[in-house]
């Protein structure tokens, strides 16, 4: 199943299947070692960003680009 | 002399292995993307001379922000001997791209996996020689404050600078010449590092940080807990430098005097007005700054460089960037806005961390609007004249109100600059959030004091000599029979009255701008008509001898709080902008809502 980045749930798992297409965003994600597969964890949700652990480092996102980016979680 | 280099992702130990093998001077932080500007130093090892320089943190060389741009181009240069890459050996799939990267351009590459005991804590263990034999580049473990395998590091750095090993060929592919070619590459790194963080890391590999992060995060991030935290903290900051600071600066004040007498003495032949202008003037001026400025950022800098050190910093940032998102801003200007709490002339200089150029001109802009260190105990005498309450409980609580004004007043400027300002290229919020690290104290002190605390005040004692001699002629020379200073005031007196303050309060706003600690004292000199400080405990009293009323307490506060920064602080703003124009603004702005409110309360409180 597909979902975006910001409807994982807290504990969840996904692998990440499309990344935003162009803009800082996406080069960011890049550079931090986001590729499509990439699996990912949300660790913790606030009324502000989301904050997810991949490649053993955590990083908080806002929404607004959590929902750019799709991820592929089991069902 | 040789070059060797040094790069690597931000936060994985650079700077205090920099610091490690230099003995010498750089910030570390435990904020990621600390180290902008790069720092310079240098060792000997077996006879030759090294020189060292620290790289801007970058987590990649491929997306081209400017710290990426710097550190591309030197690494391509020509003079460089040897690069070192730090990784963190606790997240090698991510901290492996970066070496990956540099050794398309740079044909002497060296890998140095740092933070070995927190990885061994954690139940990984790297194997250093099987990577070696993978990418063919030597590869060292260390762990830098503990100094262990910096010998074997320093060996293998001269190994390579002597041509002991040969150079690998760079592929030189590093950027593709479509958006596609660059993405595909950018993705062939990730991949390799993943691999062969695979094959060089035994036990268990681990995406998710050390369950004593997970657990405090828990409590540190809560939306109720959190925030609670996070004002306790800040709280308890404030408080221990308001008390801690007292009683040293009374006694740095104690010994100025005696060797200001002790000058005077040697002083009796020379000429009164010598004698005048250097020790009542320029002495009196440089020495108060000094007594009252030093203690309290003494105490400020470290605690907060101990949050730093501890990774608090950006959880702060994280629980706040929803309220300053709603006013086109990110949650790293709260950082730099505490920062500000200290002294506004370092949280200028924090503002580096905000990576869009707009939002850091704005948070540069704003900073003024919290009450650094010098306007706060000025802000609590003011609240016991005032309001007349010696309850402690009471003129916090009042004085907290007034805090929360300005954080508010903040975000209203804050939201005003983002409309006024022309939108630039988005720029994501990507905020990482490193492990808690147990900060180390004794180092913490040392490097907080030489770094920030001796700086700020190298600029203040600059800002407050030639006040100070402008000061004491003000007071001295009286060509109609009055002092300039109380004739300037009288002139004042008019324009003053408007904002529901006086002609001597105004005057010694103006005089006062070298830094906010002298306002008070200068005051009280026009009150007065004496000709240098008089004691700082009778300020109350001779306040109340002038008619000062709740009215007149309650704009001078506000006035306290928004009016022009200091002239350390333009000079700041200035030095990080490099524009005249910004400068000007954030002198104006501040001023501007600090007359508005003054109006206010005085058209509100006849």
């Amino acid at each position: 199943m597909t979902i975006t980045l910001e409807q994982l749930p807290v504990g969840g798992q996904g692998y990440v299947r499309t990344l935003p297409t162009g803009g800082n965003l996406r080069r960011r994600l890049l550079d931090f070692g986001m590729i499509e597969g990439t699996a990912i964890h949300c660790i913790h949700r606030s009324r502000g960003p989301i904050l997810f652990a991949f490649r053993g480092t955590m990083l908080a996102f806002r929404r607004e680009d959590c929902r750019r980016i799709t991820v592929e979680v089991l069902p | 002399m040789k070059r060797v280099v040094l790069a690597g992702n931000p936060n994985v130990g650079k700077s205090t292995l920099f610091n490690a093998l230099t003995g010498g001077r750089q910030h570390t932080g435990n904020w990621p993307g600390k180290t902008v500007a790069m720092a310079e130093g240098s060792y000997t090892y077996k006879g030759s001379t090294y020189a060292l320089i620290d790289l801007p943190g970058t987590y990649s060389l491929i997306s081209r922000s400017p710290e990426e741009a710097v550190a591309e181009e030197f690494l391509r240069s020509e003079e460089v001997d040897c690069a070192i890459v730090v990784c963190d050996c606790t997240c090698l799939e991510r901290s492996l791209i970066l070496p990956l990267q540099i050794m398309t351009i740079c044909p002497r590459v060296l890998i140095c996996l740092n933070l070995l005991d927190e990885a061994q804590r954690a139940g990984i263990q790297p194997d250093p020689k099987r990577l070696s034999t993978e990418l063919g580049i030597p590869v060292v473990t260390t762990c830098a404050p503990d100094r262990i395998g910096t010998d074997r590091l320093l060996e293998t750095v001269r190994a390579i600078c002597d041509g002991f090993m040969p150079p690998h060929i760079p592929s030189g592919m590093l950027h593709g010449n479509t958006e596609q070619e660059s993405d595909e590459i950018a993705r062939s790194f990730a991949k390799r590092a993943e691999k062969l963080a695979d094959i060089a890391v035994m036990g268990r590999t681990n995406t998710k940080p050390p369950s004593f992060t997970q657990r405090l995060d828990r409590v540190v991030l809560h939306r109720v807990w959190g925030f609670g935290i996070m004002g306790l903290l800040l709280l308890g900051v404030l408080w221990l430098t308001i008390i801690g600071a007292n009683y040293p600066s009374q006694g740095l004040q104690w010994l100025f005097d005696r060797l200001g007498q002790l000058l005077g003495r040697l002083m009796t032949n020379a000429p009164p007005w010598f004698s005048g202008l250097l020790l009542d003037g320029i002495y009196a001026t440089v020495t108060r700054v000094i007594a009252v400025m030093l203690p309290p950022m003494a105490i400020f800098f470290p605690l907060f460089t101990l949050l730093e050190d501890f990774g608090y910093l950006p959880r702060m940032a994280f629980l706040l960037d929803e309220p300053f998102r709603r006013c086109g801003v990110c949650g790293k200007q709260a950082l730099t806005m505490c920062m500000g709490f200290g002294c506004n002339a370092a949280g200028v200089t924090g503002c580096r961390i905000i990576s869009s150029p707009r939002e850091r001109i704005i948070a540069i802009v704003t900073n003024t609007f919290v009450p650094c260190n010098g306007r706060f105990p000025a802000l609590i005498l003011l609240i016991s004249i005032g309001f007349g309450t010696t309850s402690g409980f009471l003129q916090a609580a009042i004085l907290l109100t007034f805090l929360l004004l300005s954080v508010y007043m903040t975000l209203i400027a804050s939201r005003l600059l983002h409309k006024c300002t022309a939108r630039d290229e988005s720029y994501p919020f990507i905020l990482e959030l490193p492990p808690y690290r147990r900060p180390r104290i004794l180092p913490v002190l040392l490097r907080s004091v030489k770094e920030r605390t001796l700086l700020i005040l190298g600029r203040a004692i600059l800002a407050a000599a030639p006040a100070g001699l402008l000061l004491w002629l003000l007071a001295n020379l009286s060509p109609n029979g009055q002092p300039l200073l109380q004739s300037i005031s009288a002139v004042l007196d008019t324009p003053a009255g408007w904002l529901g303050l006086n002609g001597s309060i105004l005057l010694a706003f103006f005089l006062g701008s070298p830094a906010n600690e002298l306002v008070l004292p200068i005051l009280i000199m026009i009150l007065t008509a004496a000709s240098g400080f008089g004691q700082e405990s009778a300020i109350g009293e001779i306040l109340l001898q002038h008619g000062w009323s709740f009215r007149l307490s309650l704009c001078t506060m506000l006035f306290f709080l928004f009016h022009w920064p200091c002239l350390t602080t333009l000079i700041t703003i200035y030095r990080e902008t490099r524009s005249f124009r910004w400068t000007l603004i954030s002198a104006l702005l501040p001023t501007a809502f600090g007359v508005v409110l003054c109006l206010l309360v005085a058209l509100l409180l006849p």
